[in-house]
């Protein structure tokens, strides 16, 4: 009877045997490395261990979220590196997705002009590398910026120059009442659209829960600044002579050219991609969808919204997800035009005062993984809620 | 393109570092692995810089030249006998002490400044100066700015990241207390572009860096160094720790060049002097003493330095004076001649 359950015949040892065998070449092979790497280190007077992250950086960054300085440790200037990254990524992301939509739907339009711009758009921002595409930004198309004593003033109260784009600095007071009121309308949305879909599924009643929910979230937070002391005043940047031919701005946000040229480099070509997946999820939409769609009545922007849309969405969305983790991964491509991100700061700095070339690597290549599978997670999650239910 | 490249490199070198066999160290015994490995080789494997004139850089045709070039070549001269069997690598800052200790090069002569942390802590040794540096500003002629004591609050200054400039340059601002910009670049190429269309102020590196990467702007006649040194930067060749012997061929290859200037024997007078009255000169083109046995290498090996490569005062000549960069010794001159060039006596 024993002897069956390890027969050959048996299914389940015949599934499970390969799999063991796999997973015990993997592990030994790690291990393998592992002392390897160990021996060697050890063979080179090189010590392992991550007590570097609690030294003294002494190296500063030109921006960071957070507040850092040269005396911070390198687990701080890790963290500047760190948010950098995610802050270029959700910019990129979001132009890509915005870029995207429009170049895709744009492609479909019948108007000839508009179609043929948007599929050379397209054709020509994916074929070049991204890498050049982004000193093009940087270094050409920046380098056209005038000077600080020059820059190109928006009303005088934003100033764009190769230094950066020097904007207002908003200053608030009781930000914390603001910032309850925001979520208190998201909650209060929320509630709006599911009183909308129950009464929608229930009694047929359309009710305009967009236009309602716009409105609360401009009301709810319109009260804190009227009645409960929320205020914002804004801090402009201003001229400074630093000698007789040097200038740059004092007061206000700079938002550093790095950062633009980077931003604009990863969502122009990253768009191109999501461009073609929109309008392949248009087109995956048959066209006796939207013919059944018009026959019981639905108009134009109701056929998109409730028959086209839903639909196309679950085509667009798992490779959208694919560019959205290219795109994070391609701002590596940072440390090209000195934008600190974490290659630079951590990778490249850091790495280089500390020497610690093992411990800094996997420490990167973990953060990029964690970065990466949150993105898909969170994708995976939006594409399960928008697949389709069977009821 | 570089910094993928960069990426992969450091992640291959680590991963090198995981994935060699055993063995390449061998502390403490007499017998020298990297010494056998290069003769096996037929070339010494040498780490320089991307391109910085003077000190290591690459003509059209693909020749390295410069005075970190010459220090390989040294190397090459006296183990193997030819000072052309050198394979350069060229390097960036961040990658280049990874390539050393994983095993990918054998010298590292890339112009780099010799620090306590750098020498203790990462597996490094350095065995040598062969250019006494200090790092210093570049600014526009026409911006006003005549001392480091005209800086102002705001000001933005480029870089290069992976260097002690980095570290300087916060050392420097914050003890004047100047707020500044630090704008850190991967390439020295791309600082020049960002320095040169406006993007920062002032570019600092090393002194002799600067005066080297002024000839790389647009219009150079429109660009000052100041005066003022802020840092002591030593920069020298590095080896592995842990392999003596080598570690002594390559200190002592400097090291004859430098000597060989001091006793006047150069590359075109070197094989005449081996019947010279003065025994510190015989010594060195190696018709007296057995001092090539001490490190496993026959007695003509610095002989070979001397004729395949010359003195030091030759090597500075050619690639550091009479191509403009600092035409004046300055510190890099002997001790005899008021400079600070002094060298353990070779017997």
């Amino acid at each position: 009877m024993i002897f069956k359950k390890f027969n050959i015949e048996n299914k389940k040892a015949r599934d499970l045997i390969p799999q063991a065998i796999t997973v015990l070449a993997l592990l030994s092979v790690i291990i393998y490395f592992a002392t390897n790497a160990q021996i060697n280190m050890g063979n080179r007077g090189i010590s392992f261990g991550f007590g570097f992250l609690n030294q003294e950086a002494s190296f500063d960054i030109t921006f960071s979220m957070i507040e850092y300085d040269g005396s911070h440790s390198y687990g701080r200037a890790f963290l500047v590196g760190l948010l950098n990254t995610i802050l270029v990524s959700v910019i990129g992301i979001f132009f890509a997705t915005i870029i995207g939509v429009v170049v895709g739907v744009s492609r479909l339009s019948d108007n000839y002009l508009i179609a043929k711009v948007a599929e050379w758009y397209v054709e020509i921002f994916r074929n070049i590398p991204l890498i050049l595409q982004i000193f093009f930004w940087y270094f050409a198309a920046l380098r056209a910026l005038p000077l600080p004593e020059n820059g190109i003033s928006f009303n005088d109260i934003s100033f764009l120059t190769i230094k950066g784009w020097y904007v207002p600095k908003f200053i608030w007071t009781n930000f914390n009442i603001f910032l309850l009121s925001v979520i208190a309308a998201f909650i209060a949305i929320y509630f709006i659209n599911s009183y909308a879909t129950k009464q929608r599924e229930q009694f047929g009643k359309q009710l305009p829960a967009t236009s309602i929910s716009l409105a609360t979230l401009i009301l709810i937070p319109l009260i804190t600044f009227l009645f409960l002391g929320v205020s914002l005043t804004f801090e402009y940047p201003v001229l400074k002579q630093l000698s007789s031919t040097v200038y740059t701005y004092e007061g206000g946000v700079s938002i550093i050219p790095e950062l633009i040229a980077l931003a604009l480099a990863l969502s122009m070509y990253t768009a191109t991609f999501i461009a073609e997946n929109v309008r392949a999820g248009i087109l995956g939409v048959g066209k006796g969808q939207k013919e059944a769609a018009a026959s019981i009545g639905l108009n134009k922007n109701q056929i998109l919204k409730l028959v086209v849309m839903p639909q196309a969405l679950r085509i667009i969305i798992p490779p959208t997800t694919n560019q959205y983790l290219n795109l994070t991964k391609n701002s590596s491509l940072a440390a090209a035009i000195a934008y600190p991100d974490i290659v630079l700061v951590f990778a490249g700095t850091a790495l280089m005062q500390t020497g610690r070339a093992i411990e800094i690597i996997s420490i990167t290549m973990l953060t990029y993984l964690t970065l990466s599978i949150s993105i898909s997670m969170f994708m995976n999650w939006y594409n399960k809620k928008m697949a389709i239910k069977e009821k | 393109m570089k910094s993928i490249k960069t990426w992969i490199f450091v992640g291959f070198a680590s991963l090198l570092l995981v994935a060699c066999g055993q063995g390449g160290g061998g502390a403490g015994s007499k017998k020298s692995k990297t010494l056998e490995n290069t003769k096996k080789a037929g070339f010494v494997k040498c780490g320089v810089s991307q391109g910085l004139p003077g000190f290591s850089n690459a003509d059209a045709s693909g020749n390295w030249t410069g005075i970190d070039v010459d220090v390989c070549r040294a190397v090459a001269a006296a183990v193997l006998g030819d000072a052309d069997k050198v394979k350069y690598t060229p390097l960036s800052a961040k990658e280049r002490f990874t390539a050393l200790t994983s095993g990918e090069i054998d010298v590292l002569a890339r112009n780099t400044t010799w620090t306590l942390s750098r020498d203790a802590d990462i597996g490094l040794t350095f065995v040598g100066v062969n250019f006494y540096d200090g790092q210093g500003f570049m600014v526009r002629k026409n911006s006003g700015i005549n001392s480091v004591n005209d800086f102002k609050n705001g000001i933005s200054a480029c870089t290069n990241t992976g260097t002690t400039t980095e570290l300087n340059m916060r050392d420097f601002f914050n003890s004047k207390i100047i707020s500044y910009e630090p704008i850190a670049f991967e390439k020295a190429d791309e600082v020049v572009q960002a320095y040169d269309a406006g993007r920062c102020d002032t570019y600092t590196t090393d002194k002799s860096g600067l005066a080297a990467q002024r000839t790389k702007m647009s219009n150079p006649d429109e660009h000052k160094v100041l005066p003022e040194t802020i840092s002591k930067e030593p920069l020298g060749p590095v080896v592995r720790q842990g392999d003596a012997v080598w570690e002594d061929i390559v200190r002592w290859s400097l090291n004859t060049m430098i000597e060989a200037e001091e006793y006047g024997v150069n590359s075109s007078n070197a094989s005449s002097l081996k019947d010279s009255e003065n025994p510190a000169i015989k010594r060195l083109v190696g018709s007296e003493g057995e001092l090539g046995a001490a490190f496993g290498l026959d007695n003509e090996w610095s002989l070979r330095i001397i004729e395949q490569v010359g003195n030091y005062g030759e090597s500075y000549k050619k690639h550091i004076a009479d191509t403009g960069i600092l035409p004046n010794r300055g510190p890099n001159q002997l001790w005899t001649k008021g400079g600070i060039l002094y060298v353990p006596p070779a017997r």
